[in-house]
């Protein structure tokens, strides 16, 4: 099937091809948008990497086994490598968001957590309270934080955690 | 008879198209070489773009604000025309999907090209998705943490990406990798996966029509003045973004996340990649039987190779001691069964030994050249009515048992490819007093190449070529799909009124002409 030997009718068929072949790339292109936040939250990251604490105490070695040993080998401890699960609670108003037990990575079990959770909130001043534990032969949580925080709308609190200092919190008004 | 719903509407686009660009012209023949055009619109832009961009967290966001606003009439027209070729190869691609799938040209020995085709879609989005990253604004922002929760779904990263992104912020040392991969990595695998895509194809042509290259140029050039594309705020990861215009081409999957854990993301691009991928077997068809070459009768012209669609020919060293130099051998499994080569093969003469079976250089075991000189000879011999034409078709454009009527008959070819243009002559001689030939539309032959080398071997621009005493006026050549029934018709009623006349000139003792 030719086209139309009119050239000039012709040439107006390609312009209204073209026109909406560049429609719909100017659409699409942009549109529609998406607003991935409601007016009124914000968002609480949680994200951070721990390593849980040894499954099993390391146990000193007697003299006699350090002889048994080549003495390019004679650590003073026997430690085990798996470590313990990271317990997390997370709590906002004292209404639980987030809670999480995760197993050690690893083929020995004896790596470190990555937490990573996004949730969102209402925007406006709140009472966070972030639980951990990382150890079995602790009982409960040995890791607490409890903090009134102010969050403005679409901002990000951001929750760390570093081994020396606990749980760390960036970003809101705290 | 249509009976795939998708194949009418991709038949119906044909259509449209063709009456608004001619054959010659018409996209949806040239999506291959189009996106290939818009491929060297986004490279040239792109290097362009990088002269004044600034790879760096910092400078990234504010580099591209100059280029958009300070120096819009150069480095802003040509981001846009980077960002709008860029959508509109999508388009291409996914129309050029819809199209090998609704003709049916996805399965069988094209299962390669279809399998290889698909990652390209992916490998296109991802080197889309990394140049959205680079303006580093609040959409960048977006991209960096869904695709970081994207890849932490995946067992090796585990969580360790994502928490980079919101904790660590962006470095300039993973954004001059994202630059990299941008940049130099991902277009070379692209360029690789093509060349994998096209690899059983001869003859493969890069380059659209001027005109149809010249008119997607200045329509997105037009576009690019109107609209030019803009960025977002700069990217600040202690703020969620408020409004984003996605670009829906590439970012498709990302507001996915917002609904879905990255797992059921993946699931389900995963799946949707490997069915399509599976599609030659989900809806599998048999090829015919693949070409022969019958040493005896063949000279290794190399003729059949040069014609062949599909790489499927080789010409190698004689091997069974006959006085020529070469022969040529056929790899079945790159075959498309389409007889193209049995159609240029100079010993495909129906002249030749007429009382013996007609034995040529290289044929097709479901039709053989002799079998075709038969089936002329009985249906010329048979054809009632005043006029007689013969209308020989192919198994992919319009049905020719539809036109039969008295003094038309029709002879279905796999591809009107195979029709040797001496089979056309004998057919005269024998007493036809026309012959047409049609298969599928021009320029969209099934097999890549038929109808095109049938006009050129009978405009005699092609070997095996018409011979220059055959009657040209009284063979005519119509491309038509199913749909075009009545156009045709039209075209056979004005060629047995010009056959009639032809006839009554030559009655007459006068030369008959157009």
């Amino acid at each position: 099937m030719a086209g139309f030997d009119n050239k000039p009718l012709r040439f107006v068929l390609q312009a209204f091809n073209y026109t909406v072949f560049m429609a719909l790339i100017w659409y699409f292109a942009t549109s529609p948008s998406i607003n991935i936040i409601a007016d009124d939250q914000a968002v609480i990251t949680i994200a951070f990497s721990h390593a849980g604490q040894l499954r099993e105490p390391c146990r000193r070695l007697s003299q006699e086994e350090l002889n048994k040993l080549p003495p390019n080998m004679r650590k003073l401890d026997d430690c085990q490598r798996e470590r313990s699960p990271v317990t997390i609670e997370a709590l906002l108003d004292d209404q639980p968001f987030y809670s999480a037990a995760l197993p050690p990575p690893g083929l020995f079990g004896d790596g470190g957590v990555d937490v990573f959770h996004k949730a969102k909130v209402p925007a406006g001043e709140h009472r966070l309270s972030l639980k951990m534990n990382d150890s079995v032969r602790i009982e409960g949580f040995n890791h607490q934080l409890e903090q009134q925080v102010t969050i403005d709308h679409a901002q990000i609190l951001l929750v760390g955690f570093e081994a020396n200092r606990g749980f760390v919190l960036s970003g809101g008004e705290k | 008879m249509i009976v795939n719903p998708v194949k009418r509407v991709y038949l119906a686009l044909e259509s449209w198209f063709n009456l608004s660009f001619g054959t010659e012209w018409n996209p949806l023949y040239h999506l291959g070489t189009l996106s290939f055009f818009l491929f060297w619109v986004i490279l040239i832009s792109g290097i362009y773009l990088f002269i004044p961009f600034h790879g760096s967290v910092a400078g990234a966001h504010a580099s591209v604000e100059y280029m958009t606003h300070e120096q819009w009439y150069a480095a802003g027209i040509m981001r846009s025309l980077h960002r709008y070729a860029s959508d509109a190869v999508v388009i291409t691609v996914l129309l050029h999907m819809f199209k090998e799938f609704a003709s049916g040209r996805y399965r069988g020995f094209r299962w390669f090209s279809w399998v290889t085709g698909v990652p390209n879609l992916w490998m296109l989005v991802t080197l889309g998705i990394t140049g959205y990253w680079l303006v580093w604004d609040e959409l960048a922002q977006y991209i960096a943490v869904g695709s970081a929760q994207l890849m932490d779904a995946l067992p090796i990263f585990s969580g360790a990406m994502t928490r980079n992104f919101v904790s660590g912020g962006m470095t300039d040392r993973f954004f001059i990798l994202i630059e990299f991969l941008h940049l130099l990595g991902q277009p070379l695998i692209l360029v690789f996966m093509l060349w994998l895509h096209v690899t059983r194809l001869s003859n493969v042509n890069i380059n659209p029509p001027r005109g149809l290259a010249m008119g997607t140029f200045f329509a997105l050039l037009a576009l690019s003045l109107y609209q030019p594309a803009l960025s977002h705020a700069p990217a600040s990861l202690d703020r969620v973004p408020l409004e984003l215009h996605i670009d829906w081409f590439y970012l498709n999957v990302y507001p996915l996340l917002e609904i879905w854990p990255a797992q059921q993301v993946w699931i389900l691009t995963t799946s949707v990649t490997l069915l399509l991928m599976a599609l030659p077997w989900l809806l599998p068809k048999k090829d015919g039987a693949k070409a022969v070459v019958d040493l005896e009768h063949c000279n290794g012209c190399g003729l059949c190779f040069e014609d062949c669609p599909f790489d499927a020919i080789t010409v190698q060293a004689r091997t069974d001691g006959a006085r020529y130099e070469h022969e040529v051998v056929v790899n079945p499994s790159l075959c498309g069964a389409c007889g193209i080569c049995a159609g240029s093969c100079p010993a495909s003469n129906p002249f030749r030994s007429a009382r013996e079976t007609l034995k040529t250089g290289i044929d097709m075991p479901q039709l053989p050249v002799d079998e075709m000189r038969r089936l002329v000879r009985e249906t010329v011999a048979a054809m009632p009515g005043d006029i007689k034409i013969l209308v020989f078709g192919c198994e992919h454009g319009l049905n020719v048992d539809r036109l039969e009527r008295e003094g038309t008959r029709g002879l279905r070819l796999i591809c009107s490819g195979m029709l040797p243009p001496t089979l056309v002559e004998y057919a005269l001689k024998l007493g036809a007093d026309g012959v047409m030939v049609t298969g599928c539309r021009q320029n969209d032959c099934f097999y890549r190449f038929g109808n095109s080398w049938t006009r050129l071997r009978f405009a005699g621009e092609r070997k095996p070529s018409l011979r220059t005493r055959a009657e040209r006026e009284r063979i005519r050549i119509h491309g038509a799909a199913d749909p075009d029934l009545r156009s045709i018709e039209a075209d056979l009623a004005e060629f047995r009124q010009h056959l009639l006349e032809l006839n009554r000139a030559a009655a007459s003792g006068a030369t008959g002409t157009e």
